[in-house]
């Protein structure tokens, strides 16, 4: 053993100990800093420049002071919805597959590997994927492409938080449902799902709150509009996105409508992640990816 | 024993009862059609993975017939002369990752043992919940914030002070103009430290606590008992963790392409820009020119995707083998 307690470094110890709590607190300290230094500016510099116009308005061009980002307000909930009306089916029947029918099965075990797998591939590939696969042969950039893009980053998270949840039902519940004669497609519906799916509902928030502000890979799908958006098969205004362009943009008006844009986005995250959390009362967040 | 054995016959009749209801019930075409439905949900995971891998193979296939595996070795960069080469995306990308798990894995270590080992129970949840909170914040945002409050202070304020008392280890030469691979390093390290610190908690709860116990009863301190009865048990599990950083740290495209710079050379100091393989996607794509920079920028994706799929099946393994088996423990 060679870290035999002896008497003669006990003060070099304790002080190593009064080191490490001073540093583990430091570094809690640190990691929280950011956190409010972000939220803080973002409220400050967001509100400032918030206002109805914001919420109403098409963005004017450059120079022409006013404007707002209402199109791409409306184009993110476009395309989100599309996303989690492609991503969350696939995502829970998935899980189901994986908690009702996979067991402790080889593929059952490759399917949850894959999941986690692909849950960390960067986001800007599900971008390029998504052009490869719908924008090059389509000839143009649409809303569709987007949608695709952020559903198959939803399906993995889905998948996951679903399966954890179904397996919290205790199997004396599905036992009693079949003893009833209940098929069993009946049984995992109207049973298991059931019982699961406060928490099942969760997953799909907290999927929903990860690809909200996603913006890589709406950059070659959505790719952005100034206009309305007017169908699924044309480019279309997204919040990220248009938060992206003016953030870079030399402009100040256009700084100010990144910062009324980024205090929207974050709002509507925040609100839906800690919505879940209070609903829940539970710690759901894990990883966030 | 006639307790147990009877239990044990009563659980053998129970799963024979359950079984039998399974069989009835899934006789149906009803049931069937269900079961197939739901195989086929959960194979369409690996078909997107096939999905996306064959496509950018197909998509990148003329630059991958034109330079082959020296597209990896080039570090020329221009468009104009059609002439392609990675090196120094790849160079951007992993000093960058590199840099920024300097800085966030002590954090998020401190923060992981702080939560479990030391913080008083009911500020738990609320520390827990405030660094998760790091990773709901969109990556545009963290990039709206680098620009406007980040890249003044390195500008003004942390620049200087390294260029004076740490210009002699040749890291900090150059014009310091904010943006650059530092200020893109430290960005990065906000962004992956919820996701070290949430799994390396993870892994550090899941040390049992009879090895605290042990520790302690020898007559360690806090510290030593931290070091040698939870570190040291979980450290295969930290280091998925931190692998699992890495891939985020790798494949993260927006803050980063908000303040590297973005310039297609091998950075020669912290100051200087450089550029990622994600952010030169992001940069560069909607711009591209002819073919063969697009099936360029798309090789540049493939290698990335590729590269993430590595580093994630690794770390997964890791954390898998520390918080579900039990054989990895054994130091």
């Amino acid at each position: 053993m060679p870290h035999r307690p002896s008497r003669a470094n006990v003060g070099r110890r304790q002080a190593a100990n009064h080191l490490f709590s001073v540093l583990a607190i430091l570094s809690t300290v640190l990691v929280i800093a950011p956190l409010f230094a972000i939220l803080v500016y973002l409220l400050f510099q967001g509100v400032r420049s918030l206002n109805v116009a914001f919420f109403t308005h098409l963005p004017r061009p450059v120079g022409e002071p006013g404007g707002g980002m209402a199109n791409s307000i409306v184009g993110s909930g476009i395309i989100l919805a599309l996303a989690s009306l492609l991503g969350i089916p696939v995502g829970i029947g998935a899980g189901i597959y994986l908690q009702e029918f996979g067991g402790g099965k080889t593929l059952a075990n490759a399917i949850r590997f894959t999941a986690d797998v692909l849950n960390g591939v960067p986001s800007i590939v599900m971008g390029i994927a998504a052009y490869s696969l719908i924008v090059v042969p389509q000839r143009h950039f649409s809303a569709f492409a987007a949608g695709v893009a952020l559903a198959i980053m939803m399906v993995p998270t889905v998948t996951r938080t679903t399966e954890e949840m179904l397996a919290t039902v205790p199997n004396a519940v599905r036992e009693a449902a079949l003893g009833l004669g209940i098929p069993k497609w009946r049984t995992v519906m109207t049973v298991s799902l059931k019982t699961a799916s406060p928490g099942i509902i969760t997953g799909c928030m907290l999927a929903f709150a990860r690809v909200a502000g996603e913006t890589a890979p709406l950059l070659f799908t959505a790719f952005g509009n100034q206009f309305w958006p007017t169908s699924l098969n044309e480019p279309i205004a997204a919040l990220p996105l248009q938060i992206f362009v003016y953030a870079v943009s030399p402009y100040d008006e256009w700084h100010r409508l990144a910062w009324a844009g980024a205090l929207v986005l974050i709002v509507l995250i925040m609100v839906s992640v800690t919505l879940v959390r209070v609903v829940t009362g539970r710690g759901m967040l894990n990883g966030g990816h | 024993m006639t307790i147990q054995h009877s239990e044990m016959q009563e659980a053998r009749a129970a799963s024979e009862v359950r079984r039998f209801l399974m069989q009835r019930g899934s006789g149906g075409v009803a049931d069937r059609t269900f079961a197939a439905l739901m195989l086929g949900c959960a194979l369409s995971i690996f078909a997107i993975v096939a999905l996306i891998l064959g496509i950018l193979i197909l998509r990148s296939r003329l630059s991958l017939h034109e330079f082959g595996f020296s597209f990896f070795l080039r570090s020329d960069w221009d468009p104009v002369r059609g002439s392609f080469g990675a090196v120094p995306f790849i160079w951007g990308t992993l000093a960058s990752a590199f840099l920024a798990l300097l800085i966030a894995v002590p954090l998020a270590l401190g923060v992981a043992v702080f939560i479990n080992e030391m913080c008083p129970r009911a500020l738990r949840a609320p520390i827990s919940f405030l660094t998760e909170l790091l990773a709901a914040i969109p990556s545009v945002v963290y990039g709206l914030w680098a620009i406007f409050v980040l890249v003044p202070i390195m500008r003004r304020s942390v620049g200087p002070f390294l260029k004076k008392f740490f210009g002699w280890t040749g890291l900090f030469h150059g014009p310091n103009f904010g943006i650059g691979l530092l200020t893109a390093s430290m960005i990065l390290a906000i962004m992956v430290l919820p996701v070290i610190s949430s799994i390396a908690r993870d892994v550090i709860k899941a040390v049992p606590n009879t090895q605290r116990e042990g520790v302690l009863a020898l007559g360690a301190t806090r510290w030593e008992m931290v070091r040698i009865g939870v570190l040291r048990n979980a450290r295969i599990g930290i280091v998925g963790a931190v692998i699992l950083g890495l891939g985020r740290a790798l494949g993260e495209t927006m803050a980063v392409t908000m303040v590297i710079g973005n310039h297609a050379a091998i950075p020669k100091s912290l100051f200087a820009p450089a550029y990622t393989l994600a952010s030169v996607i992001a940069n560069e794509f909607t711009e591209a020119t002819g073919d063969l920079y697009l099936s360029a920028l798309i090789e540049i994706g493939l290698a990335l995707f590729l590269v993430t799929i590595v580093v994630n099946a690794i770390a997964r393994l890791l954390v898998f083998m520390v918080t579900r088996g039990n054989t990895a423990r054994a130091v």
